[in-house]
């Protein structure tokens, strides 16, 4: 297992290197400097030649590329051409607040998704699953900006339950911070509980075909222990693999939805970045996510190991 | 029995909150301000936020004449070089340091040399400033410069504390400590940032609110919603779209203020070789593109008739506005005569534009209007960062872009029109124009300084290096428990006076 673990964290390392080099490629082809950027519609001259001395922007572009990770490796990422504040900082302010989001989307998911894919699947061709399946393809394909500002105009303006935007952290007042998480939480949920329950369903369908599960009906045991112990504990492989993969349109949806909530997060700080051309945060910010992304696979990987035995003697 | 006093420490904290509440003001910001330190600064929405935090030598009326705030009087003389300035004996800066002449000497000196000081070209004509007293400071300066006292009344005649800036360097944007009525809590970047009442202030019977909490909300609907649910006390910038919607709101207020800045359309008329083409090179197609627009109409159809129209870079409301040159009205067949004289029948203009959908909105209705004149315009949507880039480097032919304006008429016209203007990317150059500019900029008499504008103006509506379409209009919207708001043109927040009803 260890092994395993080590060989999957070394095959990791190029990746992370290859996307680097992507990022701080793909960004200077971004048209718009972003000295002009920062100075806005005041453009004085010297300024802007200071400024492109101070952050090295007149320097070839390889040379730009090897001090940035020169300094990543030393464990600095650089500053904010923006603000000045360290994008170390900036990042680890902002991502708890995206961990908070995304664990909170993901308990909405999960507790969306699993039940209505396992009733849908257990009551296949009837009402149950119809409307699962209907409710499941909006959620897919209603965009999260539309159904956040509508929630916000029916849940905090009209009834005027739950704050309309904004945060607060959990450490400070932990019930503002459940109540303003609760509608973005719920939003971004909603797409990945759809995705969840039409896997659950389609793997479920599966298993319930198989011979264990028939001698098991067979052996006379509850139609509720068959479904949960037996059924659902094979089935819920695929679904393990499918969440990591959606930890990446949860940060994806995190961007949009956080612009809409005005949460101070990870895609906020990614979003604002790229317009004002803040090279040094978009670098910072994307080689974490890559490196998050990487470590969420590697986690799947290794829980399916352990919940699969048969993997276990593959190796 | 632990139970029951725990309820009742929580009723009591509760009972707290609610009343720290009350007297907090809650305000619901377009961006992010950028750095809050007022010589690196450069945001508009940064101004906000100084306005309660820093006070400033000069402050603004609404009719935009000067007002004393921590300079009670000032003096030029005669010849325009040396300006005095008597100073407030009874301000302090947060950090306990007393405001004196030798703290406004320091001030200005950081301004015109830490390298990263965005206030250089503001103060560039201060040769020299001394204090020539306790509370009275002297500038001289290197050429008469009429613009000074305004921008003595914004960032550059903010005052920071000497002792604070000589601590911390740079480090101030972080925790900014000035003079002004409110001081500085917390920031946290793209979230807020906190003020609390600086009960020192010279001013402060006059400040009724505990804290200020500045929100950054960029969307206009959320914003909007955070104050309909509450959560906001006031925002700023309401999008024109939603004014109707906030003056049918019984529970909400409206407040408005014509803007000092203006949005037209600058021309490339000499940056490089896209300008060669008739409408970079022929007035007479600049013109008739002007003719074949009807303001009014883009300002009814595009922003709900909430902006004002305008032909000047000063707008109508504005005492530097020159009356005897009207906004146009809409004339196609002259625009078509125009057109003919310069020998096209039909031309093809290409048209940069921010994208966003009220800037690309305000374009398809300009072009619908200039085709029935025979100019066709190709819009092309670009991002506002690289639209600026493009525009610097001459690869353009005309933008439809503007400017956030300036209380001085100085700042909303020499850059862009003199011949070697830091903001003149249309490259336009004038002899006559640059003397009357450079003139007017030099003379302390409004009266004088308003002549040469008048003249140069009507050169500019002339030759049309930029096209004037309409000005913004400051809109606020705000709780119908807030009372005492005075709208200014600079779009600013002054709360001195303002009170929340519980």
């Amino acid at each position: 297992m260890t092994r395993f673990i080590l060989h999957r964290i070394l095959i990791s390392i190029p990746t992370l290197i290859l996307v680097s080099m992507f990022v701080f490629g793909l960004q200077k082809l971004l048209p718009g400097d972003p000295v002009l950027a920062m100075a806005g519609e005041e453009r004085d001259p010297a300024v802007i030649e200071l400024l492109r001395e101070k952050y090295r922007l007149n320097d070839p572009i390889p040379m730009q590329y090897l001090y940035w990770v020169g300094g990543v490796l030393q464990g600095d990422l650089g500053t904010s051409l923006r603000t000045g504040e360290p994008v170390l900082n900036l990042i680890a302010q902002k991502l708890p607040v995206t961990i908070q989001l995304a664990i909170m989307s993901m308990i909405f998911a999960f507790l969306i998704g699993v039940p209505a894919g396992i009733l849908s699947s257990v009551r296949k061709g009837t009402w149950v699953d119809y409307i699962a399946n209907v409710v499941a393809l909006s959620g897919l394909s209603i965009p999260n900006f539309w159904l956040g500002i509508m929630m916000i105009l029916l849940v905090s303006v009209n009834l005027g339950w739950l704050p309309a935007s904004g945060y607060e952290s959990p450490w400070v007042d932990p019930w503002r911070s459940f109540q303003t998480m609760l509608m973005p939480a719920f939003v971004l949920g909603t797409g990945l509980a759809a995705a969840l329950m039409r896997h659950t369903r389609s793997s479920m369908l599966g298993v319930l075909q198989s011979d264990y599960v028939r001698t098991a009906r067979a052996k006379g045991l509850a139609e509720r222990k068959v479904i949960l112990k037996h059924a659902f504990r094979n089935a819920v492989l695929p679904i393990v693999t499918l969440s990591a993969l959606l930890f990446g349109e949860l940060l994806a949806g995190a961007v949009l939805t956080e612009q809409i909530f005005t949460i101070p997060g990870f895609g906020k700080l990614i979003v604002d970045a790229v317009f004002n051309r803040d090279y040094a945060v978009v670098q910072g910010v994307v080689l974490c996510t890559a490196a998050g992304f990487i470590l969420m696979n590697l986690i799947a990987d290794v829980l399916y190991v352990l919940l699969n035995p048969r993997l276990r003697t593959a190796q | 029995m632990t139970t029951r006093k725990l309820i009742a420490a929580l009723l009591a904290s509760a009972a707290m909150a609610t009343a720290a509440q009350a007297a907090d003001l809650r305000i619901g910001l377009q961006e992010d301000p950028d750095a809050l330190d007022t010589a690196q600064a450069r945001t508009f929405v940064g101004r906000i936020v100084f306005e309660s935090l820093c006070d400033k030598l000069v402050n603004i009326a609404p009719d935009q004449s000067f007002t004393p705030e921590l300079a009670t009087s000032w003096a030029w003389s005669d010849d325009g070089m040396k300006l005095v300035m008597q100073l407030r004996t009874d301000a302090t800066f947060h950090d306990g340091t007393p405001f004196d002449a030798a703290a406004v000497v320091a001030n200005i000196e950081r301004s015109k040399t830490l390298p990263e000081s965005r206030r250089k070209s503001e103060l560039a004509s201060v040769e020299s400033v001394a204090a020539t007293g306790t509370h009275e400071v002297t500038f001289t300066l290197s050429k008469p410069d009429a613009t000074l006292i305004a921008q003595l009344s914004d960032r550059a005649g903010m005052m920071v504390s000497p002792t604070a800036a000589a601590e911390k360097g740079l480090e101030l944007a972080n925790s900014p400590v000035c003079s002004g009525p409110y001081k500085f809590v917390e920031r946290i970047a793209q979230d807020r940032i906190v003020l609390e009442k600086f009960a020192e202030h010279y001013n402060a019977d006059n400040y009724h609110f505990d804290r200020l909490i500045f929100l950054p909300i960029p969307d206009t609907t959320v914003r909007l919603a955070n104050l309909r649910s509450g959560d906001l006390d006031m925002l700023e910038r309401l999008a024109p779209s939603d004014v109707a919607g906030v003056k049918a709101d019984s529970a909400l207020k409206f407040e408005s203020a014509v803007s000092q800045g203006y949005q037209g359309i600058t021309v490339n008329v000499n940056n490089g070789p896209r300008s060669e083409t008739p409408f970079g090179k022929d007035k007479r197609v600049r013109q008739a593109l002007s003719l074949a627009i009807d303001r009014e109409v883009v300002n009814q159809v595009v922003f709900e008739g909430v902006y004002a129209p305008g032909n000047q870079p000063f707008p109508p409301t504005s005492p530097w506005y020159d009356a005897t040159n009207p906004v146009p009205a809409r004339d196609v067949e002259k625009a078509k005569a125009l057109l003919a004289e310069a020998g096209v029948d039909r031309i093809s203009i290409e048209m940069q534009a921010a994208n966003n959908p009220v800037q690309l909105q305000l374009m398809q209705v300009i072009q619908s209007m200039v085709a029935e004149a025979g100019i066709d315009i190709s819009i092309q949507a670009t991002e506002f960062a690289s639209m600026l880039e493009q525009q610097t480097q001459g690869n353009y032919q005309s933008t439809q872009v503007g400017w956030s304006g300036r209380t001085d008429p100085d700042g909303n016209i020499h850059s862009f029109v003199t011949c070697g203007g830091g903001l003149n990317d249309s490259k336009f150059c004038s002899e006559t124009v640059d003397t009357l500019l450079n003139e007017a900029r030099t003379s302390t008499d409004p009266a004088v300084r308003k002549a040469k504008y008048d003249e140069a103006g009507k050169i500019l509506s002339d030759e049309l290096p930029i096209i004037y379409l309409y000005h913004q209009t400051w809109l606020w919207a705000m709780s119908n428990k807030i009372d005492g708001f005075t709208p200014y043109p600079d779009g600013m927040i002054r709360l001195a006076g303002v009170k929340k009803a519980e």
